[in-house]
């Protein structure tokens, strides 16, 4: 019996460390495939705009700056509705319509990326173009971030997208975190004669406001790291301009259009370079996600049991 | 009753009704798009779309075929690598592992989840499309496949952790080895988990299109075997949604809902699985 | 569990039985702007030869050149043709050359979609450079008014789409401002993907189309069939003779007609701004790239065998598709020159 235990062992100890073989891996791969430009550009590769194959000149600037402002827009959208749903579904909704919602909130994460694109491309777009930009120039016209030409696509769109995308991934972890609140925080709130919104805002959710960041965290490495919808609604123009109406690129969009034609190694490594980017800037996020969710978590367990 | 607690009451009411209208408006979008790819996927969905091959450019009467075959092509090949590993891996987690190298694996399982999926093509490419120098249906599985591990891994062993104790001392008591307790206790007792996890996992991967792009490229034809290019829902529906022809645009929605539709059908019943319950109450 | 592995294994091994179907698969990559007639031309191809199948992927000129080069399809198609370093790498990478072999001759043309403007308007050289520089930012600028008396152009903002990948037609058309203006020239120059000033990118020349289709007051340059199939608007072009002449397939062959004396071998040239009379200033003849050398003889022989069939019937398709045949002595030339394809 001890040999079937120790074969067994060996076993799924090379799968378990086969996964992080790979991952490991991986990184190196991404490290070695992005040599060329690091040592041509450095740092530089960052604070360039200009974008030339022709002239073998690349600066990840335009790039960097599309992937933050889509994910800005998308964040300032999503926030404030999916923590505003968050609270309603842990707060009031009585358990059945909490968890039937809550159901369909997770189906809605279930939707794949290209679909919103499909949906971006053939609702969004139009809709953009012949209403909500011309209504956002003649009423704010006036800020620099809704002037220009109106394309329809464009980082304002991009971002609204992702804003849809990101959305379930805000309320599904912030309902959780709520929930796991202690009873009594709320009980002394209202004790103490505050109405039901005010212990909700400055007291449970305050409790929760670790967990409540990692969510946002989770939603803006999911966004950061979005590929189909943005390529289809962001216009592919490496520019960076102060307009959200202006198109522009980013980082997913930029490597999904350009890395099979890549010829040149210094063109191909700095898409390379680019995706090595996105994945430490995502690995922060997320490690900082996580890290937050399970913090806060147990402070609530931890209080709870007090 | 003084004017500031009525105001105070006014926000209270107020700001909880908005708060419902947030969740509303997040839960009407699922149905909204769920609407209009009915609607419009509906309308589009023909004979020809699930038995012809595309058509030249321009032409009718095209369909999809070998790109619903394509993705399942794939799929299989991505549940067979990332089931195996996932599951197995999860098994050393949960039974045999200790310390520092259940650390390290969970670390790693969670750096992979987070890796942006144009990264993992970028990746595949290198690995596995320019050494054999081909497209192929296996560089997209193995794309793919890679996505899976992560969800597997970690959903997996959350759920064997979660067999009670009583039943392993149980069986460890009437003398059976580790490896026969795992394999004729554990695993029956958490299977509706693992059931679960392997299709959210395989639901999420269906639909995933940037790392196709560069491992399984494309193909207009029936793909044969494993090692040529291949079509894929995902990708037809990009290809066919930035072009200018109606007929395209047509194919596209129905590509859409018929994708769309097998997601949110499993993702159904996966979870329904799980609120069945597990196999074995717990003590 | 032994159940569902069971059934797992048959369906992998019918799988495997079902499509590993007894067709020649042969891959290819590259331009959009002839994929029309090339889609048309492996269908028929196909039709007439049940076991060659060739799949021929619309990714652009820049991913046909790269994937090429690193050997993960069979062969390439561009409008660009290669560059001297190119040819080289390529070379170097595999010990044999590359092909250039001309399929059909096309035409970039200037489509728009101007609300209220229906007719063809004239484009002089000028004031295309000044769209695509920025230079020139709405409709009813003098430098377009002036050439289109008569044509009621709003005062509204251009909208430039231009290719967001490497591309053959953005090839030609910046080879075509180059050579028309000094200004385009030292500012961006010519090549398959550029830093355009100004502008959206949309994806292949079907991106682009579908973009101009959806985008009021915008202007973009696309393959003279993609704006014929999708019934928008396109321009004339004055040429260098100062004619205004819209694209079509007499005024492509006028261009082609004096190169095609001086062809040099490897079939590489460009002929925009062509001089001479009734001829279309932004046309180009467009190539698939042949390796040089086949380790596998079954395809090297299935793809001369396509070669031949396509300067001969294949040829009879082109002009329903808006593109105009090769020249006889080109069409000489390149059967010859079949033979060098090892």
């Amino acid at each position: 019996m001890r040999e079937g235990d120790e074969i067994a062992r060996l076993i799924t100890f090379l799968f378990a460390a086969s996964v992080v073989l790979v991952t490991l891996l991986l990184v190196f791969e991404l490290w070695q495939g992005s040599i060329l430009p690091r040592h041509k550009f450095g740092f530089n590769f960052f604070r360039t705009s200009v974008w030339d194959p022709i002239f073998d000149q690349f600066g990840a600037l335009p790039f960097i700056y599309g992937t933050l402002v889509t994910a800005g827009v998308a964040l300032v959208i999503a926030v404030p509705l999916g923590i505003g749903a968050a609270i309603f579904l842990a707060e009031l909704a009585p358990a059945r319509v909490s968890d039937t919602l809550e159901f369909f909130i997770d189906l809605l994460a279930a939707v794949p990326s290209v679909i919103y694109g499909l949906l971006g491309v053939f609702i969004v777009v139009p809709l953009m173009r012949e209403y909500i930009q011309p209504a956002l120039k003649n009423t704010l016209g006036f800020l620099p971030l809704f002037q220009g030409p109106v394309y329809g696509v464009g980082l304002l769109t991009a971002g609204i997208v992702l804003a849809i995308m990101v959305i379930p991934y805000i309320i599904s972890v912030s309902r959780e975190v709520l929930l796991s609140v202690p009873r009594d925080q709320r009980e002394a709130a209202l004790s103490l004669g505050s109405t039901r919104w005010e212990s909700t805002w400055q007291v449970v959710v305050p409790f929760a406001r670790g967990g409540i960041m990692g969510s946002i965290f989770l939603a803006l490495a999911r966004a950061l790291g979005e590929t189909m919808a943005v390529t289809m609604v962001i216009g592919n123009a490496p520019v960076i301009s102060a307009s959200l109406f202006s198109p522009g690129d980013s980082i997913a969009s930029v490597i999904a259009n350009q890395f099979t034609e890549a010829t040149g190694d210094l063109y191909l490594q700095s898409l390379i370079e680019l995706g090595l980017v996105l994945f430490l800037i995502t690995f922060i996020l997320n490690g900082l996600a996580r890290l937050l969710i399970v913090a806060t978590s147990q402070k609530g367990s931890a209080m709870g049991n007090a | 009753m003084s004017s500031n607690l009525r105001w105070r009451k006014f926000v209270s009411g107020f700001m909880l009704t908005m708060t419902g209208v947030c969740a509303l408006v997040a839960v009407s979008v699922l149905f909204f798009i769920l609407g209009y790819l009915v609607f419009h996927g509906g309308t589009s969905i023909s004979w020809n779309f699930f038995t012809k091959l595309p058509a030249p450019v321009g032409e009718g009467g095209g369909g999809m075929a070998n790109a619903i075959v394509g993705s399942a092509k794939l799929l299989l090949l991505a549940s067979l690598i990332g089931v195996p590993v996932g599951f197995f891996g999860a098994i050393y987690l949960a039974e045999f592992g200790g310390g520092a190298t259940t650390f390290v694996v969970r670390y790693a399982a969670d750096l992979l989840n987070g890796v942006p999926s144009i990264v993992i093509g970028i990746f595949a490419y290198g690995l596995v499309v320019l050494p054999f120098k081909h497209f192929s249906t296996l560089a997209g599985g193995f794309a793919l496949g890679l996505m899976m591990i992560p969800v597997t891994l970690r959903s997996t062993e959350e759920f064997l952790r979660g067999v009670p104790r009583a039943l392993r001392e149980a069986a460890m008591a009437l003398g059976a080895s580790k490896w026969k307790t795992v394999a004729t206790v554990i695993v029956p007792a958490a299977y509706r988990g693992i059931l679960t996890a392997v299709l959210l996992a395989f639901a999420r991967v269906a639909g995933e299109t940037a790392p196709l792009l560069f491992t399984a490229f494309g193909n207009r034809f029936w793909s044969p075997g494993w090692d040529q290019p291949t079509s894929s829902l995902p990708v037809m529906i990009f290809t066919y949604a930035i072009a200018p022809y109606e007929d395209w645009h047509r194919q596209a929605w129905a590509a859409g809902l018929v994708l769309l539709g097998l997601i949110l059908v499993i993702n159904i019943v996966a979870r329904a699985i799980l609120a069945r319950g597990i196999a074995v109450p717990r003590s | 569990m032994k159940r569902i592995a069971g059934i797992l294994l048959i369906t992998i091994a019918f799988a495997g039985v079902l499509w590993a179907d007894n067709a020649l698969l042969i891959n290819g990559a590259g331009a959009t702007f002839p994929y029309p007639i090339y889609s048309k031309w492996f269908a028929e191809y196909h039709k007439a030869n049940g076991a060659i199948e060739i799949n021929y992927l619309s990714v652009g000129s820049g991913a046909g050149i790269k994937q090429v080069t690193d050997g993960t399809v069979d062969f390439g198609a561009t409008d660009g043709p290669m560059n001297d370093d190119q040819l080289k790498a390529y070379r170097d990478k595999h010990g044999a050359p590359i092909l250039h072999f001309p399929t059909v001759l096309g035409a970039a043309v200037p489509t728009y979609n101007i609300p209220g403007v229906t007719t063809s308007l004239n484009f002089t050289p000028d004031a295309l450079a000044g769209i695509f520089l920025g230079r020139i930012s709405k409709w009813n600028d003098p430098a377009i008014a002036n050439a289109n008396k008569g044509v009621n152009l709003p005062a509204n903002d251009i909208i430039v789409i231009h290719r967001s990948e490497g591309s053959g037609t953005t090839y030609i058309w910046t080879d075509y401002l180059s050579k028309v203006s000094t200004d385009w020239k030292d500012k961006v120059g010519k090549g398959t993907a550029v830093n355009w000033p100004v502008g959206l990118g949309g994806k292949g020349n079907e991106g682009v189309t579908g973009l101009i289709k959806q985008t009021p007051n915008a202007i973009g340059y696309v393959e003279l069939i993609y704006a014929v199939q999708n019934k928008i608007p396109y321009g004339a072009v004055r040429n260098a003779a100062g004619e205004f002449v819209r694209a079509d397939l007499a005024g492509v062959s006028a261009a082609a007609a004096a190169a095609s004396k001086t062809m040099p071998e490897d079939f590489r040239v460009s002929i925009t701004n062509a001089p001479g009379k009734g001829v279309y200033p932004i046309s180009s003849f467009t190539w698939l790239l042949i390796p040089g050398k086949f380790s596998d003889a079954t395809k090297r022989d299935a793809i001369k065998g396509f070669v031949t069939w396509m300067l001969a019937d294949g040829q009879n398709y082109a002009e329903t598709l808006s593109y105009a045949k090769l020249p006889k002595e080109v069409v000489d030339r390149e059967l010859k020159a079949i033979s060098k394809i090892q």
